[in-house]
């Protein structure tokens, strides 16, 4: 039985799972080191990669900011509305992506409700895959905050606002220190996320090459270029990304 | 009122206006685009064939994929939680990769895996099951990104299950299956529940992973998600809102169910006093995700 058991939990993971991953590599250095290095390198790859760091260090530190104020006044205060304001906060992880995607266009598209009061071009431009980005990454951070938060409670903070503390000094130096490690967490999980978005991203890019493409755009602009191996040569960096994710939500689970 | 700690107004005000913003803006943009058409109008664009063929398929694969993801999650988790082996560490680490894995890496890799000609895809094509460009492929991909819930949900509950209301089973004389059918399934039965319908939720509406895999047949292949995509780069925007409204509602629908069953287990455990293990909790919705 217990054989049995492991057996399917391996089986199910190396199927799933390390089958695909060893493909994507394989087909990646299919042709060898040189055409790898190559497919990663040109201006369009570069152009892609650079506006997937620009979009997360963008929608990152803002839902950080997000997620710190939320889980303050979530977990801190009781107020009418609170947990309507909790579903509020899961709605980008029931919406699918490609609608996601679509609510920008409504709004900021060439006929779009708030075209004529914006006129900076959003949608099919960097402004709306910033936008969409920030919009699927929302729960993240605060997900894991309001937990953490909750479950510490408000003695030491109140302690220290006795002893004299401003609310600033408290909260630099008494809650955000003990938040530490969930706010690493969720911030982890929100940079992948964002860097992996696709559906939404894809909606709002419009796929201008080397302007509007996200790494993961690229990939699929590759691949249904049939230029397999490039395509997956440059997902084999999406693939170390989430491998080095994995790998730190290992390193936080056990140093906290 | 004097709230005894400062900063509510203000973070209150942030999580408002950023939600306000980014969130409900957005949505209501949905609502008002939907006003637009005519009661007619919107029955005939969501009951057009090709439209009934797509809710079909996505709400049909999804179904399937959850259940599939339920089984193998919980004996996943249970491997986890029951069993110590070498390759454990990796198996749990693995568990989350799917969560952080870009979509269309996912369905790209999976594509070229399960596929015709792929390292595995091949063996199904000499019996006649294609692995992908099918509703087979479909599956595959969802079942890949489901079981990732399924499993978060279990493990703790099963790590909180007393390994002693097994033995008091069998010392009454229970078989070994006999006591976890009438013990340890009762007690995940909330938790695997939970994990269903996230697992469900999440593949009603993905995308990535799925349009490269499915081959996009349009009424044998096309999933809800993709076919509002079609109509978008058909300029087709009042048709694509449509269709997402049902999306919509039915994703939200499913999120406050989510996070009842979450509650209401939650409630039942603490009221009742012969409840099998009262850790037996499964986590709040997303909080898996997050």
């Amino acid at each position: 039985m217990r054989r049995t058991l492991i057996g399917i939990a391996i089986g199910f993971f190396a199927l799933f799972l390390v089958v695909p991953l060893v493909v994507v590599f394989a087909t990646a250095f299919r042709d060898g080191v040189v055409p790898y290095l190559r497919a990663i390198a040109t201006p369009d790859a570069r152009a892609a990669l650079k506006l997937t760091l620009v979009a997360a260090s963008i929608a990152v530190p803002l839902n950080i900011a997000f997620g710190i104020a939320a889980a303050w006044a979530i977990a801190r205060f009781k107020f009418p509305g609170r947990r309507m304001l909790v579903t509020l906060i899961d709605i980008p992880f029931a919406v699918s992506p490609v609608v996601v995607g679509m609510m920008f266009v409504l709004l900021f598209g060439a006929h779009g409700y708030l075209a004529g009061v914006i006129h900076t071009k959003i949608v099919f431009a960097v402004p709306g895959i910033v936008l969409a980005t920030a919009f699927v990454t929302i729960p993240f951070v605060a997900r894991e905050l309001i937990p953490a938060l909750e479950a510490r409670g408000p003695d030491q903070e109140l302690a220290a606002l006795t002893l004299g503390a401003t609310p600033w000094q408290t909260f630099w130096r008494v809650t955000l220190p003990g938040l530490r490690w969930p706010l690493a967490y969720g911030a982890i999980l929100c940079t992948a996320r964002a860097i992996g978005e696709f559906g939404a991203v894809s909606v709002v890019s419009g796929h201008v090459r080397g302007e509007t493409t996200t790494v993961p755009l690229h990939v699929e602009i590759l691949y249904n270029d049939f230029q397999y191996q490039a395509a997956f040569a440059v997902a084999t960096l999406l693939v170390m990304i989430a491998l080095a994710t994995v790998i730190v939500q290992r390193v936080i689970e056990r140093s906290r | 009122m004097k709230r005894a700690l400062p900063g509510f107004g203000l973070s209150l005000g942030v999580t408002l206006t950023y939600l306000g913003l980014l969130v409900v803006v957005p949505l209501s943009a949905i609502a008002l685009k939907t006003s637009s058409l005519t009661w007619p109008q919107f029955w005939a664009t969501i009951s057009a064939p090709r439209a009934v063929a797509a809710f079909g398929l996505s709400l049909g694969a999804s179904l399937v994929a959850a259940a599939i993801a339920a089984g193998f999650g919980t004996i996943v988790a249970w491997v986890l939680v029951r069993y110590r082996f070498w390759g454990r560490g990796v198996i749990d680490a693995l568990v989350d990769l799917p969560f952080a894995l870009p979509t269309a890496v996912a369905g790209i890799a999976l594509t070229a895996t399960w596929g015709p000609t792929g390292v595995l895809g091949r063996w199904l094509h000499a019996i006649g099951i294609e692995g992908a460009y099918s509703r087979v492929g479909i599956v595959i991909a969802l079942v890949f990104l489901g079981v990732p819930f399924v499993v978060r949900t279990v493990q703790p509950v099963l790590a909180a299950l007393d390994p002693r209301l097994e033995e008091a089973a069998a010392t009454l004389g229970a078989t070994r299956a006999q006591a976890f059918v009438r013990v340890v399934l009762p007690a995940l039965r909330p938790a695997i529940t939970t994990g269903f319908a996230l697992a469900f939720a999440r593949a009603l509406g993905e995308y990535g992973s799925v349009v490269f895999i499915s081959g996009n047949m349009p009424q044998r292949t096309e999933i809800a998600p993709l076919l509002v995509m079609t109509k978008l780069e058909q300029y087709d925007y009042a048709g694509a809102t449509a269709l997402a409204l049902v999306m919509v509602v039915a994703s939200f629908v499913l999120l406050i169910a989510i996070n009842s069953l979450g509650r209401r287990t939650q409630r039942r455990d603490r009221t009742r006093r012969r409840a099998p293990a009262p850790d037996a909790v499964p986590p709040p919705a997303a909080q898996v995700i997050a």
